[in-house]
């Protein structure tokens, strides 16, 4: 009973309403980037709402099923994501070994069902952008598990996010060592693929290929993709949190320390997002599997070094 | 009024259409995403896709060839939807009158909300026609005497 609770309260509702205040932080900062005024607070909420009393259409010749189910598939996964963060960051102690490995796998289903409702939709464009997401998990995956290794080294080869959590209580965060800060900057970069902005947001690509893998979706099942992205985007930064930068403590000035740290990569995101031109996915995928991995090694090799 | 509306007014999309136009118009509607105007303000966004669209906006005169495509876009939007004519030609097709290829306007086709004269209209006269239209819509729902769906 107390774990529906979790989910509903912490990993649904607290996830949603956060991600969505990140989702209009993201819009404003870009607006002011650009020298304009930007959305108001409730747009974010605003647009959802809006999406879910609309017409919901299916192309003619999709795969009626897997198109409606995508966006739930991908939603589920990040609450369920979301609510093992939450748990682990609540109560350190309660988490079971190898939950670490449930997180990194959940968090590429998000990808995974953008693929597949493309895939489903039976559009040329949308076939299109499924294909270039999944080059791009292809290429972005190996540096982020090698980066992940180096909490695991770090906190003494353990699995469990409760103690990483405890481990960086004792002895400082991970991202004040060299191999801390190196997997760090590899994470983010992966973090921004995953979420699928720019410059790596050559899946969805607006300008080239109109959407891409979301093109034909509409109504209810654009508003769940939107929910969904507005979701990772609390929930991924939120991962980067515990894994190199001690997570959220709720003891006093800590607290407040944490939210800055939330706050500080959301506008990070949006600053990367706002000074890069978009790649090409081979200038993507060339550069995950080249200078990003060879910094995950170096960073890796230092960590079982010590350093 | 319905929840359902009132968040459709705080956040229209638009999709933008050119039937042929001179490309004026267009430039003109791609001023009022500009630092000046700004119309995010207002939640507006370009929508690439006609799928995730709620406004369509038409510029251009109407020609045979274009028209089956607007026909068949206007179905394609999710209802309910709003249609926008911009522009000189897409309201009475301009200096196209007496065109062989231009036989009808454009709201002879599909249902239009709203007029934007002028040619180009200025992105202030596109701003005020948005005014317009949410007012428009707000009576409307206030007399019960809608159409729309």
């Amino acid at each position: 009973m107390i774990y529906l609770m979790y989910v509903l309260m912490f990993g649904f509702l607290l996830t949603a309403v956060i991600g969505l205040l990140a989702s209009w932080i993201d819009r404003k900062v870009t607006a002011r980037v650009q020298y304009r005024v930007g959305p108001p607070l409730m747009q974010p909420l605003t647009d959802i709402i809006k999406l879910l009393g609309k017409e919901t259409l299916v192309p003619v010749g999709a795969s009626k099923t897997a198109f409606l189910l995508a966006p739930l598939v991908g939603l589920a996964s990040v609450i369920l994501v979301s609510t093992l963060l939450w748990l682990n960051n609540i109560n350190p102690k309660e988490s079971f070994i190898g939950d670490l490995i449930v997180v990194v796998y959940l968090l590429t289903i998000p990808s995974v069902s953008i693929i597949m409702g493309g895939f489903a939709s039976r559009n040329p464009l949308a076939s299109l952008g499924a294909s270039r997401e999944m080059k791009l998990i292809l290429g972005y995956e190996l540096p982020f598990l090698l980066a992940i290794l180096v909490p695991v080294i770090k906190s003494g080869l353990s699995i469990r996010l409760g103690d990483m959590l405890t481990a960086q209580m004792q002895n400082g965060v991970f991202i004040g060592s060299w191999s801390g800060f190196l997997a760090w900057l590899v994470v983010i970069f992966c973090m921004q693929a995953k979420l699928g902005l720019v410059p790596f947001d050559v899946a969805e690509a607006e300008t080239e290929i109109a959407g891409g893998a979301i093109i034909e979706y509409s109504g209810p099942g654009l508003a769940v993709f939107r929910l969904m992205k507005n979701m990772l985007l609390f929930t991924l930064p939120f991962f980067v949190m515990i894994l190199f930068m001690g997570g959220l403590r709720f003891d006093g000035i800590h607290f407040l320390y944490g939210v800055l740290k939330y706050v500080g990569l959301v506008a990070l995101i949006t600053v990367i997002r706002n000074t890069n031109p978009r790649v090409r996915i081979d200038q993507a995928v060339r550069w995950f599997w080249g200078p990003m991995t060879m910094m995950a090694i170096a960073a890796v090799l230092l960590a079982i070094w010590g350093r | 009024m319905s929840m359902k509306l009132k968040a459709l007014l705080k956040s229209p999309w638009v999709f933008h259409l050119s039937t042929g136009s001179c490309n004026n118009c267009d430039i003109e509607v791609l001023d009022c995403l500009t630092p000046r105007f700004d119309i995010e303000r207002f939640g507006m966004i370009l929508a690439g896709s006609i799928k995730h669209a709620d406004v369509l906006l038409v510029t251009g005169s109407c020609n045979r060839k274009s028209m089956i495509r607007v026909k068949r876009l206007y179905e394609q939007v999710p209802k309910p939807c709003l249609v926008v004519a911009i522009g000189e030609c897409a309201l009475s097709r301009g200096m196209f009158m007496h065109s062989y290829n231009c036989p009808v306007p454009l709201d002879k086709v599909i249902p239009v909300d709203v007029y934007v004269p002028g040619c180009p209209p200025k992105p202030e006269a596109m701003i005020s026609a948005v005014v317009k239209l949410i007012e428009k819509i707000k009576k409307e729902k206030l007399e019960g005497s809608s159409k729309r769906k």
